[in-house]
C-alpha cells in the first residue's frame, strides 16, 4: 500500500508525465486486477475454447463467449453511464441511443460486406432491394469502407450527443427534466428508425452478417478476436475513466453534481464540463455498440426502446454508483441473471427486475460495491 | 304506359287510391332472364304504389316463391298471394326467385325510391339520404318527379344532388350544366369523383359544362379541406382531453413532490382493466344494466387507482424522499410489477371492453366530418374532471394544503401543514385521476398490460410545457399539444410529428425553462 498511496498523493494535475498520472488513476491491486482480467480474455479463454474438446469440463462453448463478449459490452455502456451519473448527476434514459447509433454505423459496414451474398445477389442490402430502391440512399455513400464506418461509429453518437446536450444544458434543464427528454428522445428515434423510409432496414434492421474486413464473422477465431477487442476496449475506457475522474475535470464535475450553482458562482461554467463529460459517454456507447453488433449478429430498433436505456441505469444501481468498477459488476449480474431467468423462469423475469430496480433503491443506495464496503468496515470494526 | 303514369300521380297528388300492380310485371319478377327481372323491377318502382314496395321487399328479403304462374310471398310461416296480399297455400314444388347482386343493387334503389312518395316525411328523409350514391340514369325520371312534388326543403335539398347526378351523364348539355351546378354546393368525396369526368376533354364535349364543372370541383376541394381541417382540430381536441386526463394527476404529484411517477401510465392501466372488470360483473350479474357499466366503473376505478397509488406512496415512494432521480428507477420498477401483474391477472393479450349502445354512433356536421360520440363524451368527460379537480385544489382545505407544500414545503412545514399525509393524499388523488383517464381510454384504445407505456412521456411532456403546480398551464398543454399533434400528423405523418413536437417541445424549453405558466418564486436553483 506504502508505493501505491505515494504515486496516488501526486497532484492531479501539475509537471507530472501524462504516463504517470494515467498509471496513477488506479491502486496496485486494482493493476494486478486488470491484468488477470486481460490474461483471462485473451489467452485463456481462447485456448479454452479452440484447444480444449468440447466434451471437457474445461470447455468454454462458442455460447458462453457470446454471451460474455455481450456482457462486456453492456459494461462498456454502463461504465458510460457511471460516468455521466455517477460523477456527473445527470441520469440519462436515452443512452440506448448512443449504444444503438454506434451499432447502426458499423452495421451498414457489415451490411456492404455481405456483398452479393443476400438472399436476392444484389449490390445493395436485402431490405432495399424488397422496398425496390435502385441505389444507395446518400448517408450510405462510403459506408463499404472500415475506416469511414470506425469514424461513424465515433462521430455520429458525439454529433448528436452535442448538439443536443448543449441545448439542454444551456438551458439548465436538470434532474428529472433531463431525463425524462432523453427518454423522449430515444423513444422518437426508435419510432424514426422503425420507418422503413428511414432507410435502416425499419423494424428487422441490420442482419444476416456475412463478413467482417472480409473474414467470415462467424468462424471460431474471429469470434475469439472480437471477444479479446470487447475486454481491451472495456479495460482501455475503465483505465481512462479511472484517469478522468481523478483530474481537475472529473473534480470539477463531482463538484457540480454535489452543488451546481456554487460551482457556477465560484466562476466556473457547468455547460463546458457536463458537455464534455455526456459526450464522452456518448461515444463510449457508440464504441461498446459497434462491438456488439458483430458479436450477436443483429441490430434492431428495439435497442432504442425507453426500457432498454433505464435498464442500463438499474445495473450502474446495483453495482453502485460513483465507483467504476460497480457498474462492470452490475451489468454481469443482472445480465446473467437474466439469461437464467428468460430461460428458467419467463414469466417471473420483470417480476424480478421490477424488484430489482425498487430493492436497489430502497435498501442498497451505493450497490453491491457499497454492500461490499459496509460488511467489510463492519468487520474490521468488530476486529477493534 | 299512360296508365301507370296517371296512378303514379294520382298516388303522388296523395288522393289516388292504390290500385293493384300489373300482375303481368309481378309475373315477370319472377322470370328466368335478369333483364326481364329488372325491367320489372324499374316499372314497379314507377308506380309509387305501396303493394309494389311490399313485392319488392320480399323480393329484397329472399321472400318471393314461383310456383306455375302464380307467384307468393313465404315469410318462412305463412305464405301469401304476392298479387292481393291474401293467405294463400303454396305448392310444395314453388321455386325461390333467386336475386344477384346486381339484383339487389336495383331493388335497394327502386324501394328507396318507392319510399320517396311514402307519407310519412321521415321516410322520405331516409330514403332520399339512401339514394345520395350509386344512382343511375335510369332514376333521372322519378326523382325529378319526386322533386318537383316535394315540400320539405330537406328533403328537397337531397332529391336534388340525386335527380343532379343522375343526369350528369344527360344526352343535353343544358341539363348536364344545371346537373353540375346543382353538384356544386356539395362537399362529398363520391360526388368529386363523378364530377372528375366532367373536367376532361376526351369525355365532356361541351365547354360550358365543363368549365362548370371545373369550378364545382375547387368549390367542393375547398369545403373538403375545410372539413379535414375541422376533423383534425377535433382529433387534436380528443386527444388534448386525453393527455389531459393523463396529466393532470402527474402534474399534481410533481408539483407537490418533484417526483415523476413513472407507474403514472400503469394506473390509467389500472383504471381501463377497472372498467373491463365492471363490465364483465355487469355482464354476468345485471345483465339488463349492462350501458351502465361505464357511470358505475367511474368511481370504482378512481378508489382502485387511489388505493394502488397509496400503497405505492406509503410503501415505495415516501422513503426516497429527496432523492429524485432514484424514485424515478423506483417507480419504473413499480411500472415493470404492476405491467407482469396484469399479464398474470389478465392474460397478455388485450381484453375487449365495448362501448355502452349509447356512446356508439356518432354525430355528421358534414359529410367528411363525422364526431364519434364516444369521443364528444371523452372531451365532456375530460372538462367534468378538471372542473371537480378546481374546485379541489381551490375551494377546499386539502387543495389549500396541496398549493402551499407545491410552492413552499419546509414554510408549509413550519405553518402546521402535516407534508407528509398532503403527499400520501396528493398522490392518491394524482393516481385516482389517472383511474378516471383510464376509464375513458378503455372507450376508445385497446386495454391490454402495456398500455400506459405510451403515455409517460406524453404526460410529462403537459407537465414541461403547461408548468409546474399550474391547471391552466396543464390545460392549454394538453389541447395545445393535442391539436398540433394532430395537424403536424395529418400533414407530415405521425412519426415525423411526434419528433417534431419533440424538438419543438426542447426549443421552447430554452426559452421559457419554467414552462407557460410558471411559479413565481425566489430560488437559484429550481
Amino acid at each position: 500500500m506504502s508505493a501505491t498511496s505515494s504515486v496516488l498523493s501526486l497532484p492531479a494535475s501539475g509537471r507530472v508525465p501524462l504516463t504517470l498520472r494515467v498509471f496513477a488513476a488506479l491502486d496496485r491491486k486494482a493493476w494486478i486486477a486488470l491484468g488477470i482480467f486481460l490474461a483471462l480474455a485473451l489467452i485463456v479463454v481462447p485456448v479454452l475454447n479452440l484447444a480444449v474438446p468440447p466434451e471437457s469440463a474445461f470447455h468454454v462453448s462458442a455460447y458462453a463467449i457470446t454471451l460474455i463478449g455481450k456482457i462486456m459490452c453492456y459494461a462498456l455502456v454502463a461504465v458510460a453511464m457511471d460516468l455521466i451519473w455517477g460523477y456527473g448527476g445527470i441520469l440519462s434514459l436515452g443512452h440506448g441511443l448512443f449504444f444503438a447509433l454506434g451499432g447502426y454505423a458499423f452495421g451498414m459496414y457489415l451490411m456492404r460486406q455481405i456483398g452479393r451474398d443476400g438472399s436476392y445477389q444484389s449490390d445493395l442490402p436485402d431490405f432495399m432491394v424488397f422496398l425496390d430502391w435502385k441505389e444507395l440512399p446518400w448517408f450510405w455513400l462510403g459506408s463499404d469502407s472500415f475506416g469511414w464506418a470506425a469514424f461513424l461509429v465515433l462521430a455520429v453518437p458525439a454529433v448528436v450527443a452535442f448538439v443536443f446536450g448543449y441545448f439542454a444544458f444551456r438551458s439548465r434543464i436538470k434532474g428529472v427534466y433531463f431525463s425524462i427528454i432523453t427518454q423522449a428522445l430515444t423513444y422518437a428515434a426508435m419510432l424514426l428508425f422503425f420507418r422503413n423510409e428511414t432507410g435502416f432496414g425499419g423494424n428487422n434492421g441490420f442482419t444476416d452478417f456475412k463478413r467482417v474486413l472480409d473474414v467470415p464473422i462467424t468462424a471460431p477465431e474471429t469470434r475469439l478476436v472480437l471477444f479479446a477487442l470487447t475486454a481491451i476496449a472495456l479495460a482501455a475506457t475503465l483505465v481512462f475513466s479511472a484517469w478522468l475522474v481523478r483530474s481537475k475535470f472529473g473534480r470539477v464535475l463531482t463538484a457540480i453534481r454535489d452543488a451546481e450553482s456554487r460551482v457556477m458562482f465560484i466562476g466556473y461554467n457547468p455547460l463546458w464540463y457536463k458537455l464534455t463529460i455526456w459526450v464522452i459517454s456518448a461515444v463510449l456507447c457508440g464504441i461498446a455498440g459497434a462491438l456488439y453488433v458483430p458479436q450477436v449478429g443483429i441490430i434492431n430498433p428495439s435497442e432504442m426502446s425507453p426500457a432498454n436505456s433505464i435498464e442500463i441505469a438499474i445495473w450502474v444501481a446495483v453495482g453502485g454508483r460513483g465507483t467504476l468498477i460497480g457498474p462492470v459488476i452490475g451489468a454481469f449480474t443482472v445480465n446473467l441473471a437474466k439469461s437464467w431467468f428468460t430461460v428458467s423462469f419467463p414469466e417471473y423475469w420483470l417480476f424480478f427486475l421490477g424488484l430489482l430496480f425498487i430493492v436497489v433503491t430502497l435498501l442498497l443506495p451505493q450497490g453491491l460495491v457499497g454492500l461490499w464496503k459496509k460488511l467489510i468496515s463492519k468487520k474490521q470494526g468488530a476486529q477493534a | 304506359m299512360k296508365k301507370i303514369l296517371l296512378t303514379f300521380l294520382l298516388c303522388a297528388a296523395g288522393f289516388g287510391a292504390a290500385a293493384a300492380p300489373d300482375p303481368a310485371l309481378v309475373r315477370q319478377l319472377a322470370a328466368e332472364d335478369n333483364s326481364d327481372k329488372i325491367t320489372a323491377i324499374q316499372q314497379l318502382a314507377q308506380t309509387a304504389d305501396p303493394e309494389a314496395t311490399r313485392i319488392l321487399q320480399a323480393m329484397a328479403d329472399d321472400s318471393l316463391f314461383l310456383a306455375g304462374d302464380k307467384v307468393f310471398i313465404f315469410d318462412g310461416e305463412t305464405a301469401r298471394d304476392a298479387l292481393s296480399g291474401e293467405t294463400a297455400e303454396m305448392p310444395d314444388d314453388a321455386e325461390s326467385v333467386t336475386v344477384n347482386n346486381r339484383l339487389r343493387g336495383e331493388l335497394a334503389n327502386a324501394l328507396a325510391a318507392l319510399k320517396l312518395f311514402d307519407p310519412d316525411s321521415a321516410v322520405r328523409l331516409a330514403a332520399a339520404r339512401e339514394l345520395q350514391s350509386n344512382v343511375g340514369a335510369e332514376m333521372a325520371e322519378i326523382l325529378g318527379r319526386a322533386k318537383a312534388q316535394e315540400s320539405d326543403a330537406q328533403i328537397k335539398a337531397l332529391l336534388s344532388l340525386a335527380h343532379a347526378q343522375a343526369t350528369l351523364q344527360d344526352a343535353d348539355p343544358a341539363v348536364r350544366l344545371a346537373a353540375v351546378r346543382a353538384l356544386a354546393e356539395t362537399a362529398s368525396p363520391a360526388v368529386k369523383s363523378l364530377l372528375l369526368p366532367l373536367t376532361d376533354k376526351a369525355t365532356e364535349a361541351d365547354d360550358g359544362v365543363r368549365n362548370a364543372a371545373i369550378i364545382a370541383l375547387k368549390e367542393i376541394e375547398r369545403r373538403l379541406a375545410w372539413g379535414e381541417t375541422l376533423a383534425a382540430i377535433f382529433s387534436g381536441l380528443s386527444l388534448g382531453s386525453i393527455l389531459l386526463l393523463a396529466a393532470l394527476g402527474l402534474a399534481i404529484t410533481y408539483g407537490v413532490m418533484g417526483i415523476i411517477n413513472m407507474a403514472h401510465g400503469e394506473l390509467l392501466m389500472v383504471g381501463a382493466y377497472t372498467a373491463y372488470v365492471m363490465q364483465s360483473l355487469f355482464r354476468n350479474y345485471l345483465p339488463e344494466w349492462i350501458d351502465w357499466y361505464l357511470p358505475a366503473a367511474i368511481p370504482v376505478a378512481f378508489f382502485t387507482a387511489a388505493a394502488v397509488g397509496v400503497l405505492m406512496e406509503r410503501t415505495v415512494i415516501r422513503w426516497l424522499y429527496g432523492r429524485t432521480l432514484e424514485t424515478l428507477l423506483a417507480t419504473w420498477g413499480l411500472s415493470l410489477v404492476l405491467i407482469q401483474a396484469a399479464r398474470v391477472i389478465f392474460g397478455a393479450q388485450n381484453v375487449e371492453v365495448s362501448n355502452p349502445s349509447w356512446m356508439s354512433g356518432g354525430v355528421e356536421l358534414l359529410p367528411n366530418l363525422i364526431l364519434p360520440w364516444n369521443r364528444v363524451i371523452i372531451i365532456g368527460f375530460a372538462l367534468f374532471v378538471l372542473f371537480l379537480v378546481w374546485v379541489l385544489m381551490n375551494r377546499t382545505r386539502l387543495g389549500m394544503f396541496v398549493r402551499a407544500v407545491t410552492q413552499n414545503r419546509p414554510m408549509a412545514g413550519c405553518v402546521g401543514v402535516l407534508t407528509a399525509r398532503i403527499d400520501t393524499m396528493a398522490f392518491a388523488l394524482g393516481a385516482g385521476i389517472a383511474g378516471l383517464g383510464g376509464v375513458a381510454l378503455s372507450q376508445i384504445s385497446n386495454v391490454g398490460p402495456d398500455m400506459g407505456q405510451g403515455y409517460i412521456v406524453d404526460s410529462f411532456m403537459v407537465v414541461v410545457v403547461g408548468g409546474v403546480g399550474q391547471l391552466a398551464g396543464a390545460v392549454w398543454a394538453a389541447l395545445g399539444l393535442g391539436i398540433f399533434s394532430k395537424l403536424l400528423e395529418g400533414w407530415a405523418g405521425a412519426v415525423i410529428a411526434k419528433i417534431a413536437i419533440l424538438v419543438a417541445i426542447i426549443i421552447f424549453i430554452q426559452k421559457r425553462p419554467q414552462g407557460i405558466f410558471a411559479l413565481k418564486g425566489r430560488f437559484a436553483d429550481q
